[in-house]
This record gives C-alpha cells, sequence and structure tokens, in this order.
C-alpha cells in the first residue's frame, strides 16, 4: 500500500475523529486527499506528532484523536512511546505509517529498513495494543481501538502540492472545531464507516 | 510564603490547569504541588522538547498548559519552541529552574546558565526574573501574557530564588 493511500483511507472513515498529521509529505497528501477543519497539518517540530495527539486526547476524552506519524519521526521522539503507554488515554491511536525511510528528504533509509521493529519498541515501551497491518482493510479495522497501529507502506511520495494554508489558519479552523461537542452517539473509541 | 508555594498560588491564580515536566531538584516541592492538585493533570515526560508537543496539544484540547523544566531542557526544546509554537502562536508557560547562575557548584551547568537568556532573547521569548515575594504575580502575568500574545513565557528561577524553600 502507498502512503498516500492509507493515508486517504483514514480520512474517508475518520468522520469527526481529530487527525494530527507528521510533517512534509504525509501532510501535504492528506491536505490533497481530503482537507477538513479537524486535520492538523504539522509544518514543523519533526517528531512531535505523537506528542502533540497525546496532548489533545488526554485534554478532550470526549473525541478520538488519531495522530498519523512515520517511522523516521517516531525514531526521534521514542520516549513518548512510554509516555503513551504510561497514560493509555482510550481515546488515543497512535499509527505509524512505516515507509523505512525518510522520504520528505529524499527516501534515506531509517533504522527499520535494518534491524528497529517499531511494533516491538511499542510493546517494550508498555503500550498493550500494539497492530500490524500491511493493507487497508485491515488499517481500517485497527482504527477503533487506541494504542500503537503499524502499517508498513511503500517507499515514495505523491505529488502533492504543498499546503496552500498559513499555519495560524490551520491551528485557528483546528481549534474552533475541537471545542465542538461530537454529535454522535456512543463511545469515543468507536468510529463511523462512511 | 515559600518560593514554591508562592509559584503554585500563581499556577492557581493564572488557571494553569495541564503541566508537563521534566525534574530538577528545586522544583521538587513544586511538582509535588502540582501532582497532588485534583484539578491539574501533571503529565511527566521524557525530555522537554516532548512536552513541549504535548503541551501544545493540551492547549489545542481548550487546556492552559505549564511546562516545568531545568533550563538544559530550553536546549532540547528549541526547535520545537520556534517551529511550534511561534509558528503557530501556540501559548505555553515555561516554569524554569535556572542552573549556572551565580553560586552554582557543578561546573557544567554553567554553559546552558549563561546561555539561557540570550537564547530566549534571540527567539523572541519574553521572560521574567521575579524574587519569591513577586513569583505569584509573575506566574500570573506570564500566562496572560502567553496568552494574549500566543507565544511561549518564560520565569526564569535562579539559584538565589530558593534559598528561602
Amino acid at each position: 500500500m502507498k502512503r498516500m493511500e492509507a493515508i486517504t483511507a483514514v480520512a474517508r472513515v475518520a468522520g469527526d475523529s481529530l487527525l494530527v498529521c507528521n510533517l512534509g509529505f504525509p501532510s501535504r497528501e492528506l491536505f490533497s486527499a481530503m482537507d477538513r477543519p479537524e486535520n492538523f497539518y504539522m509544518m514543523g517540530s519533526m517528531g512531535l506528532c505523537s506528542s502533540i495527539g497525546l496532548g489533545l486526547a488526554l485534554a478532550r476524552p470526549d473525541r478520538k484523536i488519531i495522530s498519523l506519524d512515520g517511522d523516521g519521526a517516531v525514531l526521534m521522539n521514542l520516549g513518548t512511546l512510554t509516555t503513551i503507554a504510561c497514560t493509555a488515554p482510550a481515546n488515543y491511536l497512535l499509527v505509524i505509517l512505516d515507509n523505512c525511510s525518510y522520504c520528505s528528504t529524499g527516501c534515506q533509509p531509517t533504522a527499520t529498513s535494518l534491524k528497529a521493529d517499531l511494533a516491538e519498541i511499542a510493546r517494550g515501551a508498555g503500550v498493550q495494543r500494539v497492530i500490524r497491518v500491511s493493507d487497508y482493510e485491515n488499517l481500517i479495522d485497527a482504527l477503533g481501538g487506541s494504542g500503537v497501529v503499524v502499517a508498513q507502506v511503500e517507499a515514495g511520495n505523491a505529488e502533492v502540492p504543498v499546503i496552500a494554508l498559513p499555519p495560524k489558519d490551520v491551528i485557528s479552523r483546528f481549534r474552533s472545531t475541537v471545542r465542538l461537542i461530537p454529535d454522535r452517539a456512543g463511545s469515543p473509541t468507536q468510529l463511523k464507516r462512511s | 510564603m515559600k518560593p514554591s508555594a508562592s509559584l503554585y498560588s500563581g499556577l492557581k491564580h493564572a488557571g494553569i490547569d495541564f503541566v508537563t515536566s521534566v525534574p530538577c531538584v528545586n522544583l521538587g516541592p513544586l511538582m509535588k504541588l502540582v501532582s497532588s492538585d485534583p484539578c491539574i493533570l501533571h503529565l511527566p515526560v521524557t525530555r522537554e522538547e516532548e512536552g513541549v508537543g504535548v503541551c501544545a496539544g493540551a492547549w489545542m484540547g481548550g487546556k492552559k498548559p505549564a511546562l516545568m523544566m531545568q533550563n538544559s531542557g530550553l536546549g532540547n526544546s528549541i526547535n520545537a519552541l520556534a517551529s511550534l509554537d511561534l509558528l503557530y502562536g501556540i501559548p505555553l508557560l515555561m516554569v524554569i529552574s535556572h542552573r549556572g547562575t551565580f553560586g552554582e557548584k557543578i561546573s557544567a551547568q554553567v554553559p546552558m546558565g549563561m546561555l539561557t537568556e540570550p537564547l530566549l532573547s534571540a527567539m523572541g521569548i519574553p521572560f521574567i526574573k521575579p524574587r519569591p515575594e513577586g513569583a505569584e504575580g509573575a506566574v500570573v502575568d506570564a500566562w496572560r501574557a502567553a496568552e494574549v500574545k500566543g507565544t511561549p513565557v518564560a520565569v526564569l528561577l535562579d539559584l538565589d530564588f530558593w534559598r528561602q524553600e
């Protein structure tokens, strides 16, 4: 599966879930695939997608939060996996799109192309629910719960433009939608298929 | 009022309800006060930069966040403060134990001790250096400035600040 296909699949079933997306091409791909106010596009601070999503999940336990992160960025901030494990918010899912490379900077290989295994690292950090997937059906099925999903995707970027929104517009419309009370019934850990 | 109690009172008056922290011996008593407060969610993090990210997410979720750390952690946080908080206009209260100042006994603390104010100035991050008797008001003012300007603001607490603890 290509990363943009995975990102598009997640965005289509996200409903009113809040998506926090890793910087560079992943955010550009999400913006092109399905721009929505519930998307927070990172434009800097590489490594902190997982941490931003955690803070949001702890602040808003009534909303489902999905972070769309990458292997290179998670390797830059491995400590936060231990913080996620210790807090274990039921409304928070970290999806690591693992293409074994830093594709926004020219596809240089990361440690997951050699020995490192992010699913095992997440388990070792104490995360109770860790799921590996390599196709959309399993990816979509895994989105309903919390914890960590490691999705194997192909290296490479889609041909997509840069995000045509200033950072302050991205955050102001995101914050406006975060303030809303979710209108769907049921547990915040459930996702609607659309 | 002891320095830690004065800082805590400032946090309460400012309405701070979400704290991430990396330990420092001087901040220990304040962290205890924060941890025992049921109205504040206190989350210890593994690295100060992680705390900047968690606090940014918490603010997006409607919280009033603070990061407590030693000034060594400022060095670990520079890119996050610039390309997350300053880029998007995210407020953050930073309560910083400023080591490496006059009276420091550990030489390794001195380089970051000397660089702390110049780094904050270079980044355009406002800071305030209260005495214990003014700490409560300084914390309130710092958070107000952070919210109004949409920026991190630092409260720097040097070695002398903690002598009455």
